[in-house]
């Protein structure tokens, strides 16, 4: 298991033979058509046999963890199961191989589906009108911006400032300096919610919009949001809402219903499509209809008989990327919400929050809690306790992965002291949480027996504690 | 409800346990006046089982019939042959159901796969580093050319008019939020970026020359060389687009000195998914590394020497320097690159040569017959690789509906586009264009004439 898997390019042979493919026609030979300054001589990539490589990826899968191995608490990052019927409905050759410039007429389907998950997404964030083109929410939220900046320069006005909680996920601040605005950060209070005393210092004729997410990064609902909203709105700035913990909210709020001008929602997170180590997701963004003039387009349309690419969208910002969007991730959110409906998606919300409140109470005990308030989706821990006695979060982390969980979230959000942010999702049963609370029981024994095996953690990984900054110092990025 | 485990009796434990009476209780934090309004108006259509969803979506699928059509359509994404274990590797749990690997001594199989595919990328392009990917070639362009600006300062950036329309159109939309100025580059008659504008428009302003190669209307750019030197000359950076497997037959860009090379990765294994989630590629000279946007995957050792891979020179990216990161971007589009990595490691120096070969040469023989049966081409002086622009003399979108009634999709339409190029048609060809296809599209676009 722990043996080092090769590089694939050291499987390689000149000799070995490719794919099955056809021939190419002799007479229509690059070499014999193209002058040869145009023309490659080697391609360094290796060649390897197909089973050698069918070996290697498969070995190399499994030195892995995904939410289908096992418990992945990651906080801020939704990691509830991914319904397989998903996965077979976007490899249908109808979807998976429908070319995006195919005429309208014949691509009717994915339109359809485009639309309809429009219409679902503006009933559920409580929004008119939605653009699919974002691909992740970083990409919603730069989209976002860019409607808002938009509006504000067809009002005349030159609004600049973005405002951000300290508690908020890093995007926001970095979308906001893509859209070519300043952040400002405001502190939270001690319920670490934004205050509206502390909010009024900082709203004034130069700033654009407030990002939230609600609940926050601590898993907390903003109580005070509709006054926030109020004083938002009276200065003449928007709300801007970041959908990456809708997860705690649906069927009990929509972002439309507290203020909230434009939302990005992300589809990989509330509504079950996978996160593929990394990516793709899908950031669509929804906005009030004052805002529906500044979409991307085009925006997909139906007439009452047959849906259609609309480009008449006089505002527009333009496109923010290539076609129409991550189609097979739309799909699957499609099937995800006409599998569970309003109630089904309600009850997520609900044993979301009931895992999270649950594990909270659970855990209180054995670590700080610096936020004792009800939380929704997810909470947010201190490792201070622990600190003081010479152990980090990271430490926790990596013995962690030992015991076969992944890791809460550590050091985010900011402004908690060794933050530990845990997100069970609605996916678990009570049992893997008291798992969860008997591992983490058994850790802080540990560490107060024997302290060394945290920090020399993780044990059994096929690789041990990696070092980072060696990393950023060869700078090694290809096997060149 | 399906994915929600709990039973009536642990839903009773856990509130007991959190010690209060019932769910709503969990909810007293939201106000009441926001609570009533989504019981009020939160109204999907009633939830349907697994059973009723295949037989809905098998009604919606049925609606897309031009998958089934013989399809000359290009345009930045091509119909190409997907390997089965291509497909399967998508499908491998550790791979799909993961999280960005922030955990890398449990993540070494994305990671090592992620660095293989940065590794095969610099092979392709015979760049110095890649990154883990971006979301698509159109906003790659733009984190490109925003690199650009970042390394010299400098607000202008010369664009070819062959780089596709969307791009253009992004990058517009990324640019002017940084008041970044955007000068075109006209093409000359053989389809080709127009030197002597460049020449003329280029000075010591000027931050990066884009040019894609092929160009959206399938011209190979022959003077590369000629605009690598104006463009360094001006101490500007060139930045090419790139379609893939064209590299399999055609030289690299590093051969050519390119400075940041971007690419629409979908031909590397990735399906057509009617447009998302394809692949952004993004490589560059080394010396550019750390103002590059997006993770990087970096080798290391760990506390025994052993190898391993993390996320290296992440103090570039938004959740540590927040306001002053390269890029936003957080997600990537992990999964599409170990796609490709698989691709790329299955077809190997030869399957990638080979099928470039095959593409090119079934091009040139339907540009050929086309020839032959008098048909004129818009650039007919230039060199192509699989695809190429044909003049109609009548209204292109009567050609298209004619091709339609033959089950084929004959190209894209000039006009979607350029709305007064009413009478021109993009063609490409891949190796999933059968001769027979090829045969029966001539003849068809001959009566498509001659009916009209």
């Amino acid at each position: 298991m722990n043996k080092e898997i090769p590089l694939i390019k050291d499987l390689h042979d000149d000799n070995r033979p490719t794919i099955n493919l056809p021939d190419p026609l002799e007479d229509y030979l690059p070499e014999k058509i193209l002058p040869e300054k145009l023309l490659r001589e080697d391609i360094p990539i290796p060649q390897v046999s197909e089973p050698e490589v069918v070996r290697h990826f498969t070995n190399l899968s499994q030195r892995g963890y995904g939410v289908d191995t096992g418990f992945y608490p990651l906080g801020s990052c939704t990691m509830k199961y991914n319904p397989k019927i998903n996965e077979e409905i976007a490899s249908f050759s109808s979807f998976a191989n429908l070319h995006p410039y195919t005429p309208e007429d014949l691509s009717q389907g994915s339109l359809e589906i485009i639309y309809k998950l429009g219409e679902y997404l503006s009933n559920i964030t409580g929004m008119d009108k939605f653009t699919f083109q974002p691909s992740a929410g970083a990409h919603g939220e730069l989209t976002a911006l860019l409607i808002i900046k938009a509006y504000f320069k067809d009002k005349g006005e030159k609004r600049k400032i973005v405002l951000v909680p300290d508690s908020a996920h890093g995007t926001n601040p970095a979308s906001a300096t893509m859209a070519g605005f300043e952040t400002i950060e405001i502190p939270s209070d001690e319920r670490g919610l934004v205050n509206p005393n502390i909010l009024a210092k900082y709203l004034n004729k130069d700033v654009a919009v407030l990002m939230l997410t609600n609940p926050n990064t601590l898993g907390l609902f903003e109580k005070d949001i509709l006054k926030i909203s109020q004083m938002v709105h009276e200065t003449g700035a928007l709300l801007y809402y970041d959908g990456a913990n809708l997860n705690g909210i649906m069927g009990y709020a929509r972002p439309g219903d507290m203020g909230f001008d434009a939302v990005h929602v992300n589809l990989h997170k509330t509504f079950s499509t996978p996160h593929g180590g990394g990516g793709p997701g899908a950031g669509p963004v929804g906005v009030k209809s004052f805002l529906k003039d500044y979409l991307p387009k085009p925006i997909v349309e139906f007439d009452g008989e047959k849906y259609y690419l609309n480009y008449d969208i006089k505002k527009s910002i333009g496109r923010i990327r290539t076609f129409h969007g991550n189609f097979l991730v739309l799909l699957k959110a499609y099937c995800y919400i006409r599998l569970l409906g309003s109630e089904g998606l309600k009850n997520v919300t609900e044993m979301a929050v009931l895992n999270a409140n649950y594990l909270k109470e659970r855990l209180k005990d054995l670590f700080h809690l610096p936020y004792p308030d009800l939380c929704k989706h997810e909470f947010v821990l201190s490792g201070k306790k622990q600190k003081e006695k010479g152990i980090k979060v990271l430490d926790i982390a990596k013995r962690l992965l030992d015991y076969g969980v992944h890791p809460p979230t550590i050091y985010f959000p900011l402004i908690v002291e060794e933050a530990l942010m845990i997100e069970p999702t609605e996916t678990e049963t009570k049992n893997t949480l008291d798992q969860f609370v008997e591992i983490l029981k058994a850790i802080i024994k540990e560490s107060e027996e024997n302290p060394n095996v945290l920090k020399s953690a993780p044990h059994s990984t096929p690789v041990g504690r990696l070092d980072e900054v060696h990393a950023a110092k060869i700078l090694k990025v290809n096997w060149k | 409800m399906a994915y929600t485990p709990h039973t009536s009796k642990e839903i009773l434990e856990m509130l007991k346990a959190i010690g209060v009476s019932s769910i709503e209780e969990l909810f007293n934090d939201i106000p009441d006046d926001i609570k009533k309004k989504a019981k009020d108006n939160f109204i999907l259509p009633p939830p349907i089982s697994e059973i009723d969803l295949i037989n809905e979506i098998q009604n919606l699928a049925q609606k897309n019939k031009g998958e089934k059509f013989i399809s000359f359509l290009g345009g930045g994404a091509y119909k190409h042959y997907i390997p089965s274990f291509v497909k399967l590797v998508a499908q491998f749990p550790n791979f799909y159901t993961s999280y960005t690997p922030y955990q890398p001594e449990i993540s070494q199989g994305v990671l090592q796969a992620i660095f293989e595919y940065q590794s095969l990328i610099c092979d392709l392009t015979q760049m110095d580093v890649a990154n883990a990917s971006l979301y698509e070639a159109g906003s790659g362009i733009c984190e490109a050319a925003l690199m650009g600006v970042r390394i010299n300062g400098k607000k202008e950036v010369l664009v070819s008019e062959g780089l596709h329309p969307e791009y253009l159109e992004t990058l517009y939309t990324y640019l002017e939020a940084q008041e970044i100025n955007i000068v075109k580059i006209p093409l000359n008659k053989n389809g080709e970026t127009d030197i002597d504008f460049l020449k003329e428009k280029i000075s010591n302003k000027t931050s990066s020359v884009i040019i894609q190669n092929p160009n959206f209307f399938g011209v190979i750019e022959k003077e590369l060389e000629e605009i690598e030197k104006i463009t360094h000359q001006q101490d500007a950076l060139l930045i090419l687009s790139i379609y893939p497997i064209s590299l399999g037959i055609l030289k690299a860009p590093g051969e050519y000195n390119v400075d940041i090379v971007v690419g629409e990765g979908q031909s590397l294994g990735i399906p057509l998914g009617f447009g998302g989630p394809y692949l952004g590629i993004l490589a560059t000279k080394r010396e550019y590394i750390r103002q590059m946007p997006g993770r990087i995957v970096g080798e290391t050792r760990d506390i025994n020497n052993r190898r391993g891979f993390v996320n290296t020179l992440q103090t570039r990216e938004q959740h540590i320097r927040r306001a002053k990161a390269t890029s936003n971007i957080c997600t990537n589009e992990a999964l599409s690159a170990i796609m490709a990595a698989v691709y790329m490691s299955l077809l190997g120096k030869k399957g990638i040569r080979k099928i470039a070969e095959i593409c090119f040469s079934r091009a040139h023989y339907l540009k050929d017959l086309l020839n032959k049966e008098g048909f004129e081409l818009t650039y007919p002086n230039s060199y192509n690789f699989n695809e190429f622009v044909l003049k109609t003399p009548i209204d292109s979108n009567i050609v298209i509906d004619f091709l339609k009634k033959k089950n084929i999709i004959g190209g894209i339409p000039i006009k979607r586009f350029y709305p007064e190029r009413e009478k021109e048609i993009l063609i490409a060809v891949t190796e999933m264009n059968s001769l027979n296809d090829i045969h029966f599209f001539i003849t068809s676009l001959k009566e498509a004439i001659n009916k009209n």
